[in-house]
This record gives structure tokens, sequence and C-alpha cells, in this order.
């Protein structure tokens, strides 16, 4: 079985290489990239990790969600871990079909399900700041770090 | 009996370690856990509702009961992607 999380930097042309199939004739792809900025503060880098033996298991199962659902298409999700700089990939979600409708579609759900199950956290570092683990709920949550100094 | 406990992120951070075995009485639920752990964290404390949890790498609800060995793993609000 591919893994899909990874240390190395996402390649989306593989990753479509290696689905793609002479019946296909649409790829739809989602990629995450970490930007400069969250919640009105710039950001630098993002460190990644996960509860890895959980979250390859969940990324597994999205993909064979996707695959009964979405009849015909075939997806690929991979989630980076580690210290990420503004630019770089984060996630790749691919979904392959004969048409696009059904690749669109799986490539939605599929990025809407990581982010719901996968087991996975974001550190964020910025300038003049303690790293901060960024909370979806409310943004971003420092104290747990700063009462480890 | 015993169950492992992983800790990640910023529960990792509060707890000081990612991984600690403890002593659980036969019938006690993953709720009656995370109330026990709410006891002696106070970063746990101050959490509202109980977090996902997954026992054995599976999403479990509160009412799971604990069996002998059991991996548990209470989650801080996941942001992956």
């Amino acid at each position: 079985m591919h893994p899909h999380l990874t240390d190395a930097p996402i390649v989306l042309s593989e990753l479509i290489r290696e689905l793609l199939r002479r019946s296909d004739g649409a790829v739809a792809a989602f990629v995450g990239v970490v930007r400069e900025e969250n919640e009105g503060l710039p950001v630098e880098a993002i460190d990644y990790s996960a509860y890895r033996e959980m979250a390859e298991r969940e990324l597994a199962a999205i993909e064979r969600e996707l695959e009964l659902e979405f009849a015909g298409t075939v997806t690929r999700i991979r989630h980076r871990l580690g210290t990420l700089a503004v630019g770089d990939e984060s996630v790749a979600v691919v979904a392959v079909s004969a048409h696009r409708r059904e690749a669109l579609a799986a490539c939605g759900e599929g990025i809407e399900r990581v982010k719901a199950r996968v087991p996975v956290w974001k550190r964020e570092h910025g300038p003049g700041r303690d790293p901060a683990w960024v909370d979806p709920r409310h943004g971003r949550s420092p104290e747990a770090d700063s009462r480890r100094r | 009996m015993r169950v492992r406990l992983l800790y990640f992120a910023s529960f990792r951070d509060a707890v000081g370690t990612d991984m600690e075995v403890r002593e659980v009485a036969e019938g006690v639920t993953v709720g009656h856990l995370w109330e026990s752990l709410r006891g002696s964290v106070p970063h746990f404390a101050r959490f509202g509702a109980m977090p996902a949890v997954a026992v054995n790498c599976e999403y479990v609800p509160a009412s799971r009961p604990l069996s002998p060995d059991d991996e548990v793993a209470f989650l801080p609000p996941i942001a992956g992607g």
C-alpha cells in the first residue's frame, strides 16, 4: 500500500501519473499550501505532526469511501509532515475519472473529510511570537506551549 | 487492568509526555477516563466537552468500555490540510 504520509515534498505530477488510466478523461486535484498569514498574524513556517498510525488508516479509509461513493473514480491523498515554509504544499487530494463531475466531486469531498477526521496538527511559527498550536475552533492556542517553558 | 494513553500536539505539551500507562478498573469507559484526566491536568479541565477520542486508532464514543492494553488517544482539535 502506498504511504499517505510523507516527510518529502509532494509532487502532484507523480501522484497523477500513478493514478491515471487510459479510460480517464478527467483529473481533479486539490493542493493545500502554507500561506503567509493566519487569523491576522504573519506566518513564517508550520510544523505538521500526526498520530501517524491512525492518520494512515483514516486516509486509506477516505480513499476507499470516495471510490465507492463516486463510481469509476480512483483517488489518492497525500499529507506532508514536518516543518513547511510559506508556499510549501501540505496536502494533495487527486481524483481521476472518465468524466469531470465525479472527479471534481470526489476531490472536493476528499479534502473535507481529511480536515474533519485525519489526526494531524499544525504548530505555527511567526515573527516575534511563541510557536502556537492552531485550533480551527478559535484560531490558535498558545497557552499549552507557554506552560511547558 | 492497564491501558496506554497517547498524547499529541497541545495535549502532549500540557501533560509533558507522549505516552503513559494507567491502571483503570474493569468497566471504566473512555468518558470516565477523560473525567479522571480532567481532575489531574488543568489544561484538560479548561476543555469544555470531551474532545474526539480514538481507541486502537478508531474514533469511539465516550460510552466505549476500555479493555486491557487498549491504546487510548484523546485528540486535540485537528488541523490537517
